[in-house]
């Protein structure tokens, strides 16, 4: 079980409010016209390596909020979510009925531009920090993240039955995850977001994504890349098995062969 | 000690993979048989995606085979004619396998029809097995019995194209050998094995190949189907984890050093017992699953793309 941290420092000093204030967010001047919030992260690294004895790990994303109302901070009412995201892909979620008394895969829903991961860190639990409907028009979060089927004109209730089994798999192998109090405000302008990688994150570049609430209203986003990749080795197996996958086969086949033959000559006792 | 798979792209414990590849060479040396029916299985219940688990089981058999065919050629045990026919069926049938499988993986049955597969064809061998085990012990205590009764005439051997086997003193013709080859060829593709309990029965039971001969014809045929197998897999599927046969490799060819040395110790009736008692163990496992409900009725699965 190895950890691995990545710290993220974020130059506070460095971002004026004049650079916050080029982008004005009506839902904000509604609330409080004075403030101009903003939000930002940064990453340390811009890609992780998972080596051979990679087993999951926490990454930590430091980030800042500018032009806060001191107000509302002191009162923590401003919520930020974190999010990982990872590479879309294209998803076949299957059914399995009973058949002849055998479990066979029946019915089929495919969804397309589904993240391969989604790992969730928040300041307090989804449900107490903005109405269900926000999350939903954001498509943030698990449970209200938007799947789109391939067939939009399939019968609802089927969507939606198989669109609830791809959450709950997802999050039952721990490629969802969410984590209630990931993110902690180290002051009023600085967080420190910590997001679970499970042990099978997918490699590709994934997409760290920060939301800035206030009063239960989203004020603004923020993102940052982050490709994860394999290290050296497995990167180059991986590769080599898709790109030149016959000599990579032919390769496979002659390792094989070679550890056959000295198998039988280093423990040959006949 | 754990390892990443690359292809797999998951995490496992090297030591439970080298155990496991050391306890099916051990099996395989002891009974001769390549233990790619073992591996397999063993992968998938280790959570190894089924497409991957077969791939890199074909990979696996072409070391234990082909360990277990240079014993033979040492002793003049291996009919090369033979295993060169019996090949040519075989990289048909392997080439229509591969066809298949990418066809049934795509189709989200793949996993079903390799357990379905297993389970048939384990079973069936096993039980005959079994059978005959208990009679030839039974009998044994009377006196001695051949295998092969002499002089019998098969419907085989009246078919045309008849050929000669030296080594194998057999005359016959190349259509059923063929068959058997694509036959077999097809079962190593979808399900991972090299065909070596197949083969072992039908060469004795079928051809009446005599029995010192098939062990060795038939580890050196798999060499080639599972090269083939492995080669097409790796091409079309890209399902062959390198990593992941090593270490299977590693632990296999050690293993079935000594479980050759344990085999001398043991009677021929009681060895095809044994082996008969753990293929049919094997095949009421994959049944189990099969026939019981699954914890989860739900299974995610990458596009397939025809």
């Amino acid at each position: 079980m190895k950890r691995m941290f990545l710290p993220v420092m974020i130059l506070l000093a460095l971002v004026g409010p004049a650079l916050a204030q080029s982008e004005p967010q009506p839902e904000a001047e509604q609330a409080a016209p004075q403030y101009n919030e903003s939000i930002q992260i940064g990453l340390s690294t811009d890609r992780i390596t998972i080596t051979t004895d990679f087993s999951g790990t926490d990454l930590t994303i430091f980030g800042a909020l500018n032009d806060v109302d001191p107000q509302i901070a002191r009162q923590n009412r401003y919520d930020v979510v974190v999010v990982l995201e990872g590479p879309a892909r294209p998803v076949v979620v299957r059914r399995k009925d009973r058949v002849l008394g055998m479990w066979i895969n029946t019915q089929s829903e495919t969804f397309v531009n589904v993240p391969i991961s989604y790992s969730v860190s928040t300041t307090r639990a989804l449900q107490d920090m903005a109405q269900p409907s926000t999350y939903g028009r954001l498509s943030l979060g698990s449970a209200y993240m938007y799947l789109q089927p391939k067939d939009r004109d399939d019968d609802p209730q089927t969507i939606e039955e198989f669109t609830a089994a791809l959450r709950e798999r997802k999050q039952m192998t721990g490629l969802y995850s969410e984590l209630i109090g990931g993110v902690q405000f180290l002051s009023p302008n600085l967080f420190r977001a910590t997001l679970e990688l499970a042990p099978n994150v997918p490699i590709g570049t994934h997409r760290a994504r920060a939301f800035l609430f206030k009063n239960g209203l989203f004020i603004r986003e923020t993102s940052a890349q982050l490709a994860i990749q394999k290290s050296g080795v497995e990167q180059s197996i991986f590769q080599a098995a898709h790109e030149y996958s016959l000599f990579y086969g032919i390769f496979a086949v002659a390792l094989a062969i070679i550890t056959g033959w000295l198998g039988r000559m280093i423990f040959n006792r006949d | 000690m754990n390892i990443y798979l690359p292809i797999a792209e998951m995490s496992v414990n090297g030591l439970v993979v080298l155990i496991m590849g050391a306890a099916v060479g051990f099996l395989s040396g002891l009974f001769g048989v390549g233990g790619g029916f073992l591996i397999t299985p063993l992968l998938i219940f280790y959570n190894i995606p089924p497409a991957i688990a077969v791939a890199t089981g074909a990979n696996q058999v072409i070391a234990s085979s082909m360990s277990g065919a240079l014993a033979h050629f040492k002793r003049r045990t291996l009919d090369f004619k033979l295993g060169f026919v019996l090949l040519l069926g075989g990289i048909a049938g392997s080439s229509l396998g591969i066809v298949v499988f990418a066809w049934l993986r795509a189709l989200g049955q793949l996993d079903l029809f390799i357990s379905l597969l297993y389970v048939v064809f384990l079973g069936a061998v096993g039980g005959l097995m079994l059978v005959e085990s208990v009679n030839t012990l039974r009998k044994s205590r009377g006196g001695a019995v051949s295998l092969k009764r002499a002089g019998q005439h098969h419907w085989i051997h009246k078919l045309p194209l008849k050929m000669r086997f030296r080594t194998s003193k057999l005359f016959v013709s190349v259509i059923p050998v063929l068959a058997l080859g694509a036959g077999i060829g097809f079962l190593a593709a979808i399900m991972g094995v090299g065909g070596g309990f197949i083969m072992v029965p039908a060469l004795i039971y079928l051809l009446k190949v005599p029995t010192n001969v098939v062990v060795g014809t038939s580890l050196f045929q798999i060499i080639f189907t599972a090269a083939f197998t492995t080669i097409v897999h790796a091409a079309t599927n890209q399902t062959v984890d390198v990593v992941l046969a090593f270490l299977l490799m590693i632990g296999g060819v050690a293993g079935a050093q000594y479980g050759a040395k344990a085999g001398q110790k043991l009677r021929g009736e009681q060895l095809r017992l044994l082996l008969a008692l753990m293929v049919v163990s094997v095949a009421l496992r994959l049944a189990f699953d099969l026939f019981v409900q699954p914890d989860n009725l739900y299974s995610l699965g990458p596009l397939g793309e025809f």
